[in-house]
């Protein structure tokens, strides 16, 4: 049956309005949940990094637990603290995007550390979290890498991607590939040279500065490693103000 | 008017026939064997290569795409009156894009971790051929109970092609199923996971299989 335009243009007008009106009304509603699961899923990726979280089903948990252990700072590329954006608004660790910052020239990026502390009670930090950015084979990866209080030696990492292959550079997220950097060092003397993988898997003779491969994946190890050798880089001066200890953005 | 009167006659005398008439029977169990939306159809191969490396994920993504179908079947089936026709792939594909929406919404708020591994796939069911080939082909021209039953088989019979599919990528290809270990659980703690099983080609040779089986069951041939 053929239609006049007039009433084929009024469905067109009527409909769009209820599905949009529809699609506003989910988002809306559902914005509150939303927020909650990205929080959740950046603080379980921090703690992730230094802990063993697996134990704890109960989102509720994650959230005070990491609020017991977890003090956070934002800092620029020369390691001096940044409390306020430039309209002024306070910055939080953990609502910086690494992904939009990433954007920038690496001299204007923001750079979250978290410091992690066994005893809530105590001031020791027994952890230093680095969250990363960079580019895998297909698309983006990011990574929370933990160092030691030695600010040396590599406590824990946590890396996750967007689509690397699944069994082969999608491996970066598994438990087998992420404790092979455990206990690896980041400085040779005085000298920052990452930690980097290997080409291959299952090669011998690794120093602490290497990583056995991953079999298939060489480019998103690559990718890995700029990462790592980057962001390493882009957080030595506060590593070293904080080694030197006059870093008071280390203490408070 | 005299067209609208008949109509609304003709659904009364039909609104007699039993809940579950041989008919309606047929529309649900149709899709699920003799009339596969995935191995007698071949739509929908996209997302059947793509989302099948675990079963879990699979699971909620079967369940996204039956929501989609019959939801979808049943708001056009109940417009279909109204629906001009010479627009109407557009409101197909706008209502479909909206409950799509709707779903990966949901997922996100209360499924945050398989809404990071469907991700973009949830995104892609508008652009699964089953679902508009069904709005298209059955939902334009019958009643909304019998186009719930439509899209309840054909989105079943998706679900468990993909499903069966998932089932033996994820066994040979991460040795577990469900996330469950199974030859560690049985105590073959060497058994060889199979790469190619995880990589889409793996898809593609057990989803062969599948409908070599089921063809020369259910004697399909091409014509």
């Amino acid at each position: 049956m053929q239609r006049s335009n007039t009433y084929i243009i009024l469905f067109s007008v009527a409909l769009t309005i209820v599905l949009g009106g529809l699609l506003s009304l989910a988002s809306v509603g559902l914005k509150p949940a939303q927020q909650k699961q990205v929080e959740l899923d950046t603080k379980k990726k921090i703690l992730g990094a230094v802990m063993d979280i697996s134990g704890y089903e109960d989102p509720n948990k994650i959230l005070s637990l990491y609020d017991e252990r977890v003090e956070s700072v934002v800092v620029d590329i020369n390691g001096d603290e940044v409390t306020t954006d430039e309209k002024g608004n306070p910055v939080v660790a953990e609502k910086v995007n690494i992904q939009k910052n990433y954007r920038f020239d690496a001299s204007e990026r923001l750079y979250p550390v978290f410091k992690f502390k066994n005893d809530p009670s105590s001031d020791q930090i027994d952890a230093y979290i680095f969250p990363m950015f960079g580019a895998g084979l297909w698309d983006w990866i990011s990574g929370y890498v933990a160092l030691e209080n030695d600010l040396n030696t590599v406590k824990g990492v946590a890396f996750d991607h967007k689509q690397e292959t699944p069994g082969l550079g999608a491996r970066i997220t598994s438990e087998e590939v992420k404790s092979r950097f455990v206990g690896k060092e980041i400085y040779e003397g005085s000298e920052l040279v990452s930690v980097s993988m290997v080409k291959g898997e299952g090669n011998s003779g690794l120093t602490d500065h290497q990583v056995d491969g991953m079999s298939g994946a060489t480019l998103t190890g690559k990718g890995l490693n700029d990462m790592l050798e980057n962001y390493l880089g882009y957080y030595q001066s506060y590593i070293n103000k904080v080694k030197s200890g006059n870093g008071k953005v280390a203490l408070n | 008017m005299s067209t609208e009167t008949a109509e609304v006659k003709e659904e009364v005398k039909k609104s007699s026939e039993a809940l579950f008439s041989k008919r309606r029977k047929r529309i649900v169990s149709d899709p699920l064997n003799e009339d596969n939306p995935i191995t007698v159809q071949v739509l929908g191969i996209c997302s059947a290569l793509a989302i099948t490396i675990k079963m879990e994920p699979t699971l909620v993504m079967s369940i996204a795409v039956i929501a989609v179908i019959v939801f979808s079947n049943l708001i056009i089936s109940l417009i279909r009156g109204l629906i001009p026709g010479r627009v109407r792939i557009i409101v197909q594909l706008a209502i479909i894009a909206t409950l799509v929406t709707l779903v990966s919404e949901v997922l996100k708020a209360y499924y945050f971790d398989m809404y990071k591994v469907l991700g973009a796939f949830v995104g892609l069911i508008i652009t699964n051929c089953i679902v508009m080939g069904r709005l298209e082909a059955f939902a334009m021209a019958n009643k909304p109970y019998d186009s719930i039953l439509d899209g309840l088989g054909s989105g079943f019979g998706y679900a468990w092609i993909i499903l069966v599919v998932a089932f033996f990528r994820e066994l040979f290809g991460s040795g577990s199923i469900m996330n469950f270990k199974v030859f560690e659980a049985i105590g073959w703690e060497s058994f060889p996971t199979n790469g190619l099983m995880v990589d889409s080609i793996g898809a593609f040779m057990v989803l062969g299989i599948l409908i070599w089986v089921q063809r020369s069951r259910t004697g399909y041939v091409e014509h």
